[in-house]
């Protein structure tokens, strides 16, 4: 139940930002388009319920992690993928790469945090996440400038390939 | 008003990087690097270009306060959170499926995969 009425809330928030200015009703909407949406997000969260809240765990409900969702996308990840984005930039024009694929250990517990931190390592430049091992929750990531010294050990040393991603990960997911 | 030069700023990096992308796909060796320029360096770009339009759409709903310029720019910015929700997705499931074909990385100075499933 729980799982049904999140998900319905969340289809009708967008469903209202999809259709704002649609009316004078509360500045922004027509009273048409919100009865339709209600019943709309109905159908929509009973369909999809068992999707959204699969694991059955709430933790995400809590506004702090989405406060720091927003710190953190606006802040660190922003940076790192500018920094990011003008390397590759660079490598683009020279042509100087030394690409290979290495493992990390984030050392996170939860899918969602490790989903949140491949999806991170992917969107940056440079790093893109190939490949997880879900029995252990490393990490395959190919890089696209490996540091020297690193393909020799077991594990890539995560600061050198995504920076505070996995910190940030553990705050906001788990 | 100024924002039109923001608006020249934004659709400046934008088309940077969206170029520099298509030159990535083709200087890059193989798969992987390629994905590199042609996912991440297009969606930063398109990320800039789609603040354009936001910026563009705000201006004039501040100027001449019509509805359907605040449905343009709220619906670009629902655009730029999918894009942003969907395109590691995609990356990582060309990358996954490239590498479980068997398709090497050319000129890579480690493959801990590989070296996995043996």
């Amino acid at each position: 139940m729980k799982a049904f009425i999140v998900t319905t809330i969340d289809a009708y928030l967008i469903y209202l930002v999809l259709t704002a200015g649609s009316g004078n009703f509360l500045y922004f909407w027509s009273p048409a388009e919100m009865i339709m949406g209600v019943f709309l997000a109905i159908i929509v969260g009973a369909v999809s319920r068992n999707y959204l809240c699969r694991s059955r765990n709430y933790r995400m409900l809590n506004p702090v992690r989405w406060f720091k969702f927003l710190v953190y996308g606006f802040g660190p990840f922003f940076e790192a993928m500018a920094k990011a984005n003008v390397d590759v930039a660079y490598r683009v024009i020279t042509g100087k790469i030394r690409p290979g694929i290495v493992k990390i250990n984030p050392e996170l517990k939860t899918d969602f945090g490790l989903t949140f931190l491949a999806n991170s390592i992917t969107l940056t430049p440079g790093t893109l996440s190939v490949d997880v091992d879900e029995k252990r929750n490393y990490l395959f990531v190919h890089w696209i400038n490996v540091k020297k010294g690193e393909e020799k050990k077991e594990f890539a040393d995560y600061r050198y390939v995504c920076g505070t991603f996995p910190i940030w990960a553990r705050r906001i997911a788990e | 008003m100024w924002t039109q030069y923001l608006i020249w700023i934004f659709l400046g990096i934008g088309l940077t990087f969206n170029g520099l992308g298509a030159i990535g796909l083709l200087r890059f060796p193989d798969v992987y690097t390629r994905l590199h320029a042609a996912t991440k360096a297009t969606t930063f770009g398109s990320i800039f270009t789609s603040l354009a339009v936001v910026t563009f759409a705000f201006t004039q709903l501040y100027l001449n306060g019509k509805m359907a310029n605040l449905q343009l720019g709220l619906h670009t910015i629902v655009a730029i959170a999918s894009l942003l929700l969907t395109n590691p997705v995609g990356a990582h499931a060309i990358a996954r499926a490239a590498h479980r074909s068997g398709v090497k990385p050319e000129k890579a100075v480690v493959d801990k995969l590989a070296e996995v499933k043996k």
